[in-house]
């Protein structure tokens, strides 16, 4: 395996706690991998599966997304329909021969940037371990 | 102006229903002043409990009393529908029922009050005119109060009720002040943080009652006598202190409709379970929808002075939007376009704020703007990608997931 590989994640983050929690993690000079690359949705519920699969077609090795603690959604729900969703791209994935591991939908409040900075970190061990996401079929564009 | 109260000692009931003003520890007649502060101050008439409404037979000896001829049995409880421009939620908060901490022998054993049924006792209109009484009418020789009942405990509610360290203390002063009772105080940390409020409690210790820093662990009688067992960190010693009386002052808990308030007015609850501002320090009286402010308890257990603050911001926030009859709404907001919607309805039921709806002649979703708060929920759910976040629309957003992993 190359060890020298670091695995490319997209993390999409709604704006209220996630994105923030992440905010946190920098101010408080919190440490955690450059792999993640964050796009800032105002709320989970937003995320429509096509962004994820986007995401892997683009070369991304692992995409998370992370919302607010349910029951804490700025949005009343929106992270209860993000959960219901998730099942659904982790399905889709499967056929398609992506490893669901690849795919994480976590919460992150405002206040746990080191938490956020832990499940960053752990995803990118988990992701090398993995490796590379193998193109199937040509689609995935080659980093 | 106030109520004579004539009808209130004339009924036939009189003395016989628990007064849940008082707690329970008093009776009331069916006619009755809900409390000496209430407003208006005049009488009412309980429909549960009076015998008239109830089982339609009654000597009336209320209306014989009343000289004002003002009792009216053919009133009925009406709905009125009102529209206006700004609602406030106000809604208050419930005390732990100290039976689900039974360690503590509330509802066990007499004279273990909870920290609200003291309260009574020690009022002046309360059930023994503000003496503090044990069940058996006497004095008590010493008093145990006991802090965080139900809060900041892993097996009840995590958080600090904020109220019931001072409220602990002016019962100690209270108990100094009116009995010769010995008072032990069983506290975790004693947090005094307001105005005012460390001088107040300095002053309490040099009252001489016993502050004792451990958590009480449980109430036990032995030989008819109440024992309070507790660890006191600070001696690292275990000890039982014999007592007449024990106070549980109890958690203040979110009300048990607060989930069902939460979904009429389309706000949030925290993890505790109160209301949701739309910011904890920034924006403490507003909440995730556009003109619902909250005030008080249900957002959070305070004390009286930072409840009067804040429902004095709510009032003055919702003044604000009444008076400048306009509202400032968020540029992010989706739109359907009607001639990509294909009218499956899907975004209807996703919307959390009941902003979509169906217009029945083009067949179409139609989002209300003013109402649409932006989440993009729709959005995500449109099977015919026909609904637009401004700011956030499927182009922008899968461009920057193409951006950020070129
Ligand atoms: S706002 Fe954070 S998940 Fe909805």
């Amino acid at each position: 395996m190359n060890t020298n590989f670091e695995p490319k994640i997209v993390g999409i983050l709604c704006n209220w706690c996630s994105y923030t929690g992440a905010d946190l993690a920098g101010i408080s000079r919190i440490k955690y991998p450059a792999n993640i690359k964050i796009v800032r949705v105002m709320c989970t519920g937003r995320v429509d599966p096509t962004f994820v699969l986007k995401a892997f077609q683009q070369g991304a090795d692992g995409v998370l997304v992370s919302g607010c603690h349910p029951g804490d959604c700025h949005y009343v729900d929106g992270n209860v329909k993000a959960m219901r969703r998730a099942p659904l791209v982790t399905e889709l994935l499967k056929q398609m021969g992506i490893e669901e591991e690849r795919f994480k939908l976590v919460w992150v409040s405002a206040s746990e940037g080191e938490k956020f900075a832990k499940i960053v970190e752990d995803m990118v061990s988990d992701l090398k371990k993995l490796g590379p996401l193998v193109p199937v079929g040509g689609a995935v564009k080659h980093a | 102006m106030y109520g004579c109260g004539d009808c209130t000692t004339a009924c036939v009931l009189k003395n016989r229903i628990p007064d849940p003003f008082d707690e329970g520890l008093s009776k009331r007649s069916a006619a009755y002043i809900p409390f000496p502060q209430a407003i208006p101050l005049k009488a009412v008439i309980d429909q549960e409990e009076c015998l008239l409404l109830k089982k339609g037979k009654c000597s009336k000896k209320c209306v014989e009393a009343c000289s004002r001829e003002a009792i009216d049995f053919s009133q009925k409880e009406a709905v009125r529908q009102v529209e206006v421009g700004s609602i406030i939620l106000a809604t208050g908060f419930e005390l732990f029922d100290a039976r689900k901490a039974p360690q503590y022998g509330y509802g066990i054993y007499e004279d273990v009050y909870t920290g609200i049924e003291f309260e009574r006792l020690t009022n002046s209109s309360g059930p023994t005119q503000g003496k503090i009484l044990t069940k058996k009418g006497e004095e008590p020789k010493s008093v145990a109060i006991l802090h965080c009942i139900g809060s900041r405990d892993e097996n009840y509610q995590k958080y600090c009720s904020r109220v019931c360290c001072m409220s602990s203390v002016k019962f100690a002063h209270l108990v100094k002040e009116k009995t010769d009772a010995e008072v032990f105080e069983f506290y975790i940390d004693m947090r005094t943080f307001g105005k005012q409020y460390e001088e107040f409690y300095n002053r309490v210790q040099e009252e001489g009652v016993n502050f004792i820093r451990g958590k009480g662990a449980e109430v036990a009688q032995v030989d008819g006598q109440l024992v309070v067992r507790a660890e006191d960190t600070l001696l690292g010693a275990y000890r039982e202190i014999p007592v007449d009386m024990v106070v549980l002052n109890t958690a203040l808990v979110p009300r048990h409709d607060a989930e069902k308030v939460a979904q009429i007015f389309g706000i949030s609850r925290s993890q505790d379970g109160f209301f949701l501002e739309s910011h904890i320090k920034l924006d403490p009286v507003t909440t995730s929808t556009d003109g619902v402010h909250i005030a008080g308890c249900c957002q959070s257990p305070k004390d009286i002075p930072d409840t009067v603050a804040q429902g004095s911001a709510a009032a003055a926030q919702s003044l604000a939007v009444i008076a400048t009859g306009k509202v400032k709404i968020s540029p992010v907001s989706a739109w359907s376009d009607p001639d990509i919607c294909s009218g499956c309805r899907t975004c209807i039921p996703l919307c959390p704020f009941k902003a979509i709806s169906f217009d029945e002649g083009r067949k179409v979703a139609e989002i209300n703007q003013a109402v649409c708060k932006g989440c993009g929920s729709c959005a995500a759910g449109c099977p015919s990608n026909a609904i637009f976040v401004a700011h956030f629309n499927n182009q922008q957003l899968l461009a920057e997931i193409e951006g950020v992993l070129a």
